[in-house]
């Protein structure tokens, strides 16, 4: 009889957050739903035998339908909207993503740092954020986009400049309670620089925080996008995103309603997954909740 | 408290001066001048221009003089509106706003706390899940997309409702209804959370061991502590509803300050969009000021 060891499987926090993920109906849903949503955004563009900006001069301004080739129908200017919905949803996803990134890698920086030096500079660094805290970023964006153009990086850049703010704050909090944790205190003993132990022993502890908190952020930043775009200060021509189609649809509602009605359920659906899925997360890892039911 | 007072005030200041410093900063290196236009202008024409503005001073100069003039309330000439400075577009245009955001608040608090305490009191019931469910919606849904669909169900479809412009009450109830929505979502997710955990709170279980009924219990004691985080929510509930009524004023056609926002914004007008700027950011810090130290009466916790 041969005694087969299993190697011990340890009870991660990723493992466990997934147990408890997997129970949550409305969360796998949405994340089912969003993979298949951004397989769709990524591929239906390529392979539809549409083009964004190409006119169809049979089919102008036609409802959807199966028997002439454009399942969502076309705009006035004979623009397939299917290839266009899924076409702005790959630019909606990508700013929330890119964006967000933005603002996690200055809200992590800033936050750990601001939490791991202490002190002054800690107090310093927080009481910054409070005051910019205090600041109406939506008008600020909007003045940027004004004054500086509208293209897609000054999104990026603007957005992911303003949502670091929540990040940071969160960051500094858990960075504070781990700063004096035995192997933060080992590795600081084995002579690691800061930057180091920042960088390669804080921050990967930080990251079930830090995932809830992107999740949550990526349709903050859709809507900012979104909002933007609806204003006619987010992308341009022939750029188009969810909020871009919605402000076209609103505009021909009365004649053409699926010019509306198609953006924006595709964009509100995303939302709905975005938030139902950080709810769930949420639940899933918070450590205060560990021990729940 | 007076400490209080006085610290959040120190802080509240330095905000609106980087406010004003960053919008002004902003405007001065913004590609292209206000003369810029179609015909180059003679220099000795452009550089009398110049001086009429003031343009020609340094610049600590120039913003001194900015400063000087906001404080009197003067937020220079409109490039667009000829005629107008841009306090009387301001004047003109508040009003409007002021009463959509003021309905839309009354609303929000209102609806928000009213569904927020019931999912609470009936926690994990069919009606606290509906509750939620709904509040998920209306978190979700962005409010330029609801006000188009409201417009094609109330206005278009049932033609119960106008669909812009402003000659009666009846023009305010859609636009009010679109921005209080998703703060009824929020306030009301907020109430539910709070109160949930002040009804595990000893104090409560002491007053119901008491006998007190459910309604005195509700309104003596679980009522206030629970609308704490809602009173501390009501200063981002702000700013939100006048992010919310920009896009919203644009939808319906309301002659109200975001209406004149947008348009200045896309016919870049750097004056009356920086006067907008500095004057709803001043009215949010204000109001985010006001919040802070009723929250800090309410609660003697954070006085600390």
């Amino acid at each position: 009889m041969t005694l087969q060891s299993e190697p011990q499987m340890g009870r991660s926090l990723w493992h466990d957050a997934w147990l408890v993920l997997r129970r949550n109906r409305a969360a796998m849903v949405s994340l089912m739903l969003l993979v298949l949503l951004t397989a769709a955004v990524l591929i239906v563009p390529l392979v539809s035998t549409h083009t964004v900006d190409e006119t169809d001069w049979a089919f102008m301004s036609v409802s959807p339908g199966f028997s002439h080739g454009h399942w969502f129908g076309t705009d006035g200017l004979g623009r397939d909207l299917l290839v266009r919905t899924f076409y702005g949803g790959r630019i909606s996803l990508l700013v929330g993503v890119v964006a967000t990134l933005v603002s996690l890698i200055i809200g992590i920086t800033y936050g750990a740092v601001s939490g791991y030096v202490g002190g002054r500079v800690d107090q310093f660094m927080m009481r910054a954020v409070d005051i910019l805290y205090a600041l109406p970023f939506m008008f600020l964006v909007i003045l940027l986009m004004v004054f500086f153009g509208r293209n897609i990086f000054l999104i990026f850049i603007a957005i992911g400049a303003i949502n670091w703010l929540d990040m940071a704050r969160i960051v500094r909090g858990q960075t504070l309670s781990l700063k004096h944790r035995e192997f933060i205190e080992a590795a600081r003993a084995g002579g690691v620089t800061m930057p180091k132990i920042i960088w390669r022993h804080v921050v990967p502890n930080l990251m079930g925080v830090v995932v809830v908190y992107v999740t949550l952020t990526i349709p903050q930043v859709i809507l900012v996008e979104s909002f933007l775009s609806f204003l006619g200060l987010g992308v341009q021509e022939p750029m188009t995103s969810w909020g871009a189609l919605v402000n076209e649809g609103a505009q021909e509602m009365e004649s053409a309603p699926w010019l509306l009605v198609f953006p924006a359920a595709f964009l509100t659906l995303t939302l709905f997954c975005f938030n139902f899925l950080g709810d769930g997360l949420r639940d899933a890892l918070d450590p205060r909740d560990r021990n729940a039911p | 408290m007076l400490k209080f007072f006085v610290h959040r005030l120190l802080s509240a200041i330095p905000t609106l001066f980087i406010l004003i410093g960053l919008a002004f900063c902003l405007i001065r290196v913004a590609p292209g001048g206000p003369f810029d236009g179609e015909k180059q202008l003679p220099p000795e024409i452009e550089a009398n221009l110049r001086a009429a503005y003031h343009l020609d001073e340094p610049l600590y100069q120039q913003f001194g003089r900015y400063m000087l003039n906001l404080a009197q309330g003067d937020f220079g000439p409109s490039f667009q509106y000829r005629d107008f400075t841009v306090t009387e577009l301001i004047g003109s245009g508040f009003p409007v706003s002021l009463q959509l955001g003021a309905l839309a608040m009354i609303l929000a608090v209102f609806f928000g706390v009213l569904a927020g305490s019931v999912a609470a009191l009936r926690q994990n019931s069919a009606t606290d899940y509906s509750v939620m469910a709904t509040a998920m919606i209306g978190i979700s849904v962005p409010n330029f997309v609801m006000a188009p669909l409201l417009i094609l169900f109330f206005a278009v479809t049932l033609r119960w409702l106008p669909a812009g412009g402003l000659e009666g009450w009846r023009n305010l109830i859609l636009p009010v209804v679109c921005l209080a929505l998703p703060q009824i979502a929020y306030i009301a997710r907020l109430t539910r959370g709070s109160m949930i955990e002040v009804l595990r709170s000893p104090f409560i279980r002491t007053a119901r061991a008491q006998g007190l009924s459910m309604r005195r219990i509700l309104f003596l004691h679980l009522l206030k502590p629970s609308l704490l985080p809602v009173i501390s929510y009501l200063g981002p509930a702000t700013a939100a509803v006048i992010t919310g009524s920009v896009v919203i004023e644009q939808i319906f056609g309301l002659p109200g300050l975001g209406r004149f926002f947008v348009q200045g914004a896309l016919n870049r007008d750097y004056t009356l969009v920086m006067g907008v700027v500095v004057f709803y950011g001043t009215l949010i810090i204000a109001f985010n000021f006001i919040v802070d130290v009723i929250y800090a009466w309410l609660d003697p916790r954070v006085r600390l």
